[in-house]
């Protein structure tokens, strides 16, 4: 009976002062940053108060989700609502990757090629159509093309190994095993920041010594867009997932109610995807 | 843990006060009722920029705008019409309704909501704040191509910074609407028995999220282009102006429909109402909504007939794009069917559905013809295209709109509005919408250009018309806001059920509609369209 009962409730929240401090936050990170990029004043400043108030409401908007879930409010229903909130926002990353995917295929198949052909001979009489491109009148310094089976094949490997280790987490979370939970989770996110420490160094080698800059044409504005927007998820990836090992260290989670540990591993997973497409696409071929 | 979960689910007694309410809330009534009058606002707002540019068309010349407000004022009224009104309101009828038509208690994530709503204001702001920054407001029209917007002021930057927040609101909207619409509705209510109302709403959301992000893509790289040094839309660096155009029209054209869907799951709702038979073909409407969907990714080209594409390209994006109007004109059939032999009665909901019928119709065949590229070559880029497209958004989105409004207003407020107005408000609009926008066809077909703030003499009849047309739809307006003002204070008390041909979920519940409906989901026995035919359980407060 008591059951019964529970499943026909579903948890609604009560008026929260939180969306409302991220909306405000939001405007002044829109409103600063484009006072920012265009050198005015204050731009910078209120773009850091944005930020601010962004981590602030982040902080407590998910504190209470935490504490709603430790009350235990949350039922299968609920639980039911999360998985496809969190499948469909992913999906929606998903698409945003496919722009920027989408803009890569474009300069390599169509807009490369038709620049180099005969009609645009009169107008770009040097320009060699090749990829990693080199020539082009916009193109001002030369650079050179990062290699994939230096450090990008290393990160692969990482990322690969990462994916591993957060199912190995999975595993132990449903046997309840708390170490192997544990262990794993923690272990997923040292391979993250290691992850993240190789971009970083790949990025101030291709800076340093190769020369590629965001502004080195068709290349380098596909290689540092997508890289870059990964690297961001990553960075996001391993912060969920460092927050999911504390809170497993605070006793959080059991058997069957763990929504936030699945969360984090299918965005683990997805960021994973990603650099595969990424190492194939950008570094590889 | 029995008690814990008590004090979760207390009954929350009575309404939250004060500004807090609207602030802080969480009901989807209240956050509704935001959404609906943010987007009327919005509606108005746009509107009065709509009436500065006809104010400057209604004669050769430049007699009040200099070009470039003028196309500062054209592109705004398109961003705000389109992200500012017809989404909002949309999201907001599908707010105030989905729940009470399925049985849900609320929206699935309730304080989501609030967030997807309070992030229009400040985006809205950041639009119409950047008339006053150096430079002025964005002048590349609403579509905001390369080049033009890789070289404008800092206006761009904050209409750019404006499209990412709408996005993030728009997403999290859509992601609430699936979720509710999946995971909550009562019992015996199957996914093929559901209204056509919840139908369009959960295939507009998935629109959404499949395509808000790829606007944010494209306008992430006009920002980039602009201030970081990346040639996306520039060949000097091997990318591509008409980049642009396709990363943007993958967006465009769904988007198209994210403002149409739910218009034709609304009329789906109210024709069989009003005409007290049962919705014509209710899974035929079920698929072409569906097939409209999935079309609707496969035609963006058709808005590019001009850029020099292949012509195997274009054969294939102007076939596509007319196989759309299969489906389009199943539903067309399947809401004439549905009235056919109707015992029809002609409130204001009803009139506005019919008006819906009759020009949506007109703008859905002038989107066939624009679809033939060799007539799209003359025309893109015409006023033949706004006619076009006006005819599908306002007479379309927006009388579709109107309805949904004059329908559930009842249930919304426990109060009726003055029909006699009502009936007024729909006549002239009808008259002037059609006044205003039908001499565009010829403006455009003898070959007026559109987003000009000045035109040749030969022009000059058919524009002084479509001004005079414009300021007395805009003056219009004003009926249903004064109607719904007074309504809402003064209008008689609506009875329980105002419309006895109605016959969904929502209609089963107390007028108006309590505070906190749903609150155990209830048990039905539904059929086709969400007709009911009993409740089991099921209690507010
Ligand atoms: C009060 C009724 C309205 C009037 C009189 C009106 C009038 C106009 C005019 C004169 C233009 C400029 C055409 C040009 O110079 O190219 C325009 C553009 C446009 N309108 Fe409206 N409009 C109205 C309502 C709406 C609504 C409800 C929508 C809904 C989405 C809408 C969407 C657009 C769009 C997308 C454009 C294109 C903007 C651009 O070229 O970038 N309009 N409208
Ligand atoms: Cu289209």
């Amino acid at each position: 009976m008591q059951t019964t009962v529970e499943s026909r409730h579903y948890f609604v929240p009560e008026p929260s002062h939180w969306p409302i401090i991220g909306s405000l936050a939001l405007f002044c990170m829109g409103l600063g940053a484009a006072f920012a990029i265009n050198e005015m004043p204050v731009g910078s400043f209120v773009l850091a108060a944005g930020v601010a108030l962004l981590v602030w409401m982040l902080f407590g908007w998910f504190g209470d989700v935490i504490r709603e879930g430790l009350r235990g409010l949350y039922h299968a229903q609920e639980d039911m609502s999360f998985r496809w909130g969190m499948g469909w926002f992913i999906f929606s990353e998903v698409m945003f990757f496919g722009a920027l995917f989408g803009a890569l295929f474009y300069v390599r198949v169509i807009s490369l090629p038709e620049l180099g052909n005969m009609q645009h001979k009169l107008l770009y009489p040097e320009f060699v159509p090749s990829w990693p491109l080199v020539s082009g009148p916009g193109i001002q310094a030369t650079y050179e093309a990062m290699q994939a089976w230096g450090l990008p094949a290393i990160n692969t490997l990482i990322l690969l190994t990462s994916g591993a280790t957060v199912t190995w987490a999975h595993w132990g979370m449903l046997r309840g095993h708390r170490r192997v939970l544990s262990n794993g989770l923690l272990l997923t996110v040292i391979l993250g920041v290691v992850f993240l420490t190789l971009q970083m160094w790949e990025y101030s080698h291709a800076l340093h010594e190769l020369n590629l800059t965001l502004a080195s044409g068709a290349y380098g504005m596909t290689f540092y867009m997508l890289t870059g927007f990964h690297g961001l998820h990553v960075l996001l990836g391993t912060l969920i997932l460092a927050v999911v090992w504390l809170r497993v260290r605070r006793g959080h989670f059991d058997e069957r109610h763990h929504f936030a540990f699945e969360a984090a591993a299918w965005y683990w997973h997805f960021v994973d995807v990603v650099w595969l497409m990424l190492f194939v696409f950008v570094y590889w071929l | 843990m029995a008690i814990a979960d008590t004090a979760g689910h207390a009954p929350h007694t009575g309404k939250p006060t004060g500004l807090g309410r609207w602030l802080f809330a969480t009901n989807h009534k209240d956050i509704g009722s935001l959404y609906l009058w943010f987007s009327f606002i919005m509606f108005l707002t746009g509107g009065v920029m709509a009436l500065a540019i006809r104010l400057e068309l209604f004669s050769p010349g430049l007699q009040f705008w200099q070009p470039e407000l003028f196309n500062q004022l054209v592109t705004l009224h398109g961003l705000i019409m389109i992200f500012g009104a017809i989404m909002p309101a949309f999201n907001g009828l599908a707010n105030w309704m989905l729940p009470l038509m399925i049985g849900a208690p609320d929206m699935a994530f309730a304080r989501m909501n609030n967030w997807s709503f309070w992030l229009l204001p400040p985006a809205a702001l950041l639009l119409l704040l950047s008339f006053f920054v150096p430079g002025g407001a964005a002048a590349s029209g609403w579509t905001m191509y390369a080049p033009l917007s890789t070289q404008m002021g800092m206006g761009m930057d904050m209409t750019i910074f404006a499209i990412h927040i709408l996005g993030v609101s728009s997403i999290m909207g859509a992601i609430n609407i699936i979720v509710t619409v999946l995971n909550l509705r009562a019992p015996g209510l199957t996914l093929m028995k559901m209204p056509m109302f919840a139908w369009a709403s959960l295939i507009t959301a998935y629109l959404i999220i499949a395509v808000m992000p790829v606007l944010a893509g494209a306008v992430t790289m006009v920002l980039t282009d602009r201030h970081f040094g990346t040639h996306f839309f520039n060949a000097a660096g091997g990318g591509d102006p008409v980049m642009y155009q396709h990363v943007f029209w993958f967006f465009g054209h769904p988007e198209v429909y994210i403002m149409a869907l739910p218009a034709f799951g609304i009329i789906s709702q109210v024709i069989p109402t009003f005409s007290r038979k049962r919705l014509f073909g209710y899974t035929s409407m079920v698929y072409a909504t569906a097939s409209i969907a999935i079309l609707s990714f496969m035609v963006w080209a058709h808005h590019m007939f001009t850029t020099g594409m292949p012509a195997t390209a274009q054969l294939f994006f102007m076939y596509a794009t007319m196989l759309i109007a299969v489906p389009t004109g199943v539903k067309v059939f399947n809401w004439v069917a549905t009235m056919w032999q109707g015992s029809l009665t002609f409130e204001t909901p009803m009139l506005f559905a019919i008006g819906f019928i009759c020009l949506f119709t007109i703008g859905g065949l002038s989107g066939v013809i624009l679809s033939v590229a060799a007539v799209d070559t003359q025309l893109q880029d015409t006023y033949y295209v706004v006619a076009h497209f006006h005819y599908v958004l306002v007479a379309g989105a927006l009388f579709s709109l109107f309805s949904a409004v004059y329908y559930w207003f009842p249930k919304m407020t426990g109060r009726m509005y003055s029909e006699r107005l009502g009936k007024l408000h729909f006549w002239w609009s009808m008259v002037w919408f059609n006044v205003t926008f039908f001499p565009m066809h010829f403006l455009g077909l003898a070959g007026m250009p559109r987003r000009i703030p000045d035109y040749a003499l030969q022009f000059t009849d058919f524009n002084s018309l479509a001004t005079i047309g414009a300021f007395c739809f805009g003056l219009g307006q004003l009926i249903v806001l004064y109607n719904l003002l007074i309504s809402l204070r003064r209008g008689p008390p609506a009875v329980e059920h105002p419309w006895e041909g109605a016959q969904t979920l929502e209609w089963r519940i107390p007028t108006p509609a309590p505070y906190h409906s749903f609150v155990e989901a209830p048990e039905v026995d539904a059929d086709d369209n969400g007709v009911i035919h009993a409740v089991r359980g099921g209690t507010h407060h």
